[in-house]
């Protein structure tokens, strides 16, 4: 028997080290001989802090929210009496897991189930196989043909196909060229790229690897981003296991190709995600994008061809290779082939990171991986592709996953973050909110994008607050096109994204702010009130004691009233309300 | 970039002192290699907490670089500090899975709780309260992380109780060691 524990960041935040802790501890007080091991991200994150029993026959049971308490009950009756405790089972051979169900698991396929830190493990899932294949088997140009059978195409968010990348970078003049890991995931909401740097570290090397071996490079880069501290320490780990292994070095496999990876840390800006501005940060300077072309497979990298993909693109080549590229064409649409994994948030029953075909659509994603919405709120939107996407509404739920379909409703697939929204969530402020995010981050180079930003999120700030004037919709519209035609790159281009889906999906709830200075979601402040029902109220004068600015009166035993002028709307007296006396109007 | 692009902090005179001495090692590996500003800065900010501007200007002369571009380098990426911050540090996460889970409610609490704006340190140097992008612990939403530790789901009450907790429990500290 063995026991696994997810310790990804998310589970390590949710207490998975405590929940680890007290497992030590109970098999040192029971003298017991069972081996503790560590894991990735298992994706389930509404289930965190997860717990793997493992039988001797292989069988694989799951815990789910496994605080140190449980795991003394978990004991006595799964291991002491070999009776499963039902109560927190999530998965178990006889109980099928409805979140795992319709997952199919290629870029994710060792995250959750191995030790990242633990290159045998990694080996013992037939790692480094595909590496040996093309260093032993195939010729550069084989390698990049696979690619193109299957039909993979950047998972960072712009869709270009990988193998075309590969192919220019390899066509291009020059001795010194350059493989680049994009690791800068900045979309707030997103964290598929995380897992897996922290849960198959190796995954990603050994992609970078035969990228390098496809296109004549000979020096890899990974660009982390610094506030995924774990990531970084796992990355670290697998290059310095890498190297003492030979996977990384000289004469690799006792060939003539030689390869080595360093990890740069980031230092927090958006716009590096954007790959000309990755290259100039990683030369040391203000990461700016640039014109292109010339397009860093010309000139990248001190100005050498550079090719340059994202963490799941490239985790994805290990087992194109290794299954063919047929298999993976074999999945998904038309013109997108293999998988996606997408980061599920908000508003949702089940969220975590799932990894599911193209092709599937939208209402199989929520409403049955994810179990559909969270409380009794009913679906309204789900947002999708971070800053730079938009926001669907449900009559879209159907449409199936693919880069086209995708962007042709205004949003994009980006890297992959969905985040869903209830009928409590208000459209204008979730498009204040991401324009809010767009000016921080735009880095001031373009004009258009540096006071376009500015002017779009003062518009919308004010539509907000109840002061939105007569026009202002159509000047929204108009700096939306003026910012996105005059924009480098893909942060100013995509930051009107947010505005326009809303604007045409949702755009009487912006008329209801502008005109009746109604928030139809009661979220914005300054357009709803707090009151107390005094037919529901019990005078127990809980909420007066919470108010943090002392503005709820009335003798105990009887209603009580919020005085309107005082009042912060910081929501306190809600949520601290048992009898749902307090409501907003 | 919300941070000053005037250069006009650069200019200031050194108020306290700081021992140059510990770049040694950094700057001795740095020099004479490409692109190495960046983690340069890092690694003085791991040593001093914020980068002070004599540090700024002692790497600037170390690696040949104009002050000015040290500056702007600094000034461009979120990740680097000009003052010093607090015992603790608050990450309040701005993801949009904590926004549409009431982060800005949370934000009044603390901001309130600390009579401090983000971005600000409180007066006794206790707290430092940030902003971030998205700290990727969606499922626990809304959610801040106090020196590494996350908390979440937070309710605006949960979140002033954390605060004070550790207020107490710094008070407790200071009589203990009066006591000693």
């Amino acid at each position: 028997m063995k026991l696994r524990i997810g310790l990804g960041s998310c589970g390590i935040a949710a207490g998975a080290l405590k929940a680890k802790e007290a497992v030590e501890a109970e098999i040192k007080s029971r003298g017991l001989d069972i081996e503790v091991c560590q894991t990735g991200c298992i994706g389930m994150c509404h289930n965190e802090p997860l717990v793997d029993v493992i039988e001797d026959d292989g069988r694989v049971f799951t815990y789910g929210m496994v605080t140190p308490e449980i795991v003394g009950r978990i004991f006595d009756s799964h291991i002491a009496e070999k009776k499963p405790l039902e109560e927190y089972l999530v998965a178990s051979p006889d109980k099928p897991n409805l979140f795992l169900r319709g997952q199919v698991k290629v870029a994710l396929r060792n995250c959750g189930v191995i030790d990242p830190e633990s290159v045998e493990e990694y080996i013992s899932r037939d790692g480094y196989e595909a590496l040996k294949k093309c260093l032993t088997e195939l010729t550069p140009p084989e390698v990049i043909e696979e690619i193109k059978t299957s039909g993979l195409r950047g998972r960072g968010g712009a869709g270009f196909p990988t193998w075309f990348k590969w192919n220019a970078t390899r066509k291009a003049s020059g001795d010194v060229k350059y493989i680049v890991c994009n690791a800068d995931e900045g979309d707030p909401g997103a964290f598929m790229d995380r897992s897996i740097l922290e849960g198959d570290p190796h995954g990603v090397l050994e992609g970078m690897i035969i990228a390098g071996y496809a296109t004549g490079a000979r020096e890899g880069i990974v660009y982390c981003r610094a506030e995924y501290p774990l990531a970084i320490r796992r990355l670290e780990a697998a290059i310095s296991q890498g190297r003492e292994k030979g996977y990384l070095g000289c004469n690799i496999f006792g060939t003539d190709f030689s390869f080595d990876i360093n990890l740069k840390q980031g230092a927090g800006a958006f716009v590096c995600g954007e790959e000309t501005a990755l290259l100039a940060s990683i030369e040391g300077e203000r990461g700016m994008p640039r014109l292109k072309p010339p397009f860093p497979s010309d000139s990248g990298y001190w100005g050498k061809p550079t090719n340059i993909n994202n963490v799941e693109t490239y985790v994805n080549v290990p087992w194109i290779i290794r299954e063919g590229g047929t298999a993976f064409a074999a999945m998904g649409t038309e013109r997108s082939k293999g998988t996606k994994v997408f980061a599920l948030a908000g508003k949702i029953q089940r969220g975590g990171l799932i990894e599911v075909p193209m092709g599937i659509t939208l209402r199989e994603i929520i409403f049955e991986v994810g179990g559909g919405i969270k409380g009794d709120g009913e679906f309204k939107a789900v947002q999708m592709g971070g800053p730079s996407g938009g926001c669907i509404p449900a009559h879209h739920l159907d449409t199936p996953i693919d880069y086209e379909s995708i962007t042709s409703l205004g949003a994009i697939m980006g890297s992959g973050g969905m985040v869903v929204m209830d009928e409590s969530t208000c459209m204008v402020d979730i498009a204040r909110y991401f324009l809010d995010f767009t000016q921080k981050e735009s880095c001031g180079k373009c004009v258009q994008c540096r006071l376009g930003t500015k002017r779009m999120l003062e518009i919308l700030e004010r539509i907000s607050r109840g002061e939105g004037r007569p026009g202002d919709l159509d000047l929204l519209e108009e700096i939306c096109i003026t910012v996105r035609d005059g924009s480098l790159c893909g942060l100013g281009q995509g930051a009107p994204n947010p505005i326009l889906t809303t604007l045409s999906y949702f755009r009487e709830e912006y008329e209801a702010h502008i005109n009746e200075k109604k928030c139809p979601a009661k979220q914005c402040r300054n357009l709803i009130s707090y009151r107390i029902d005094p037919e529901k109220c019990r005078g127990c004068t809980v909420c007066s004691q919470k108010c943090p600015v002392q503005c709820i009166s009335g003798d105990k035993g009887r209603a009580h009233s919020i005085d309107q002028s005082l009042c912060t709307k910081c929501g306190n007296c809600m949520e601290v309300c048992k009898f749902s006396a307090v409501y907003v109007d | 970039m919300e941070n000053c692009h005037g250069g006009c902090c650069i200019q200031k005179k050194s108020n306290g002192n700081i021992n140059l001495g510990l770049l040694d090692d950094i700057l001795a590996e740095s020099r004479g290699k490409q692109g190495m500003l960046i983690p340069v800065l890092q690694k003085a900010q791991d040593i001093y907490g914020y980068l002070p501007v004599e540090v700024m200007r002692h790497i600037a002369a170390e690696l040949g670089i104009k002050p000015a571009k040290v500056y702007g380098v600094a000034t461009f990426y979120a990740q680097f500090r000009f003052t010093p911050v607090g015992k603790y540090i608050i990450l309040l996460c701005q993801g949009t899975a904590c926004h549409v889970n009431g982060a800005d409610k949370i934000e009044t609490a603390l901001c309130d709780e600390l009579k401090i704006k983000p971005g600000e340190t409180t007066e006794d140097g206790l707290f430092t309260l940030n902003n971030a992008a998205c700290l990727g612990c969606c499922s626990l939403a809304p959610v801040m992380m106090i020196n590494g530790q996350a908390y979440g789901p937070l309710t605006p009450d949960k979140a002033r109780r954390i605060i004070r907790d550790i207020y107490s429990g710094e008070r407790q500290g200071a009589e203990e060691g009066v006591e000693q």
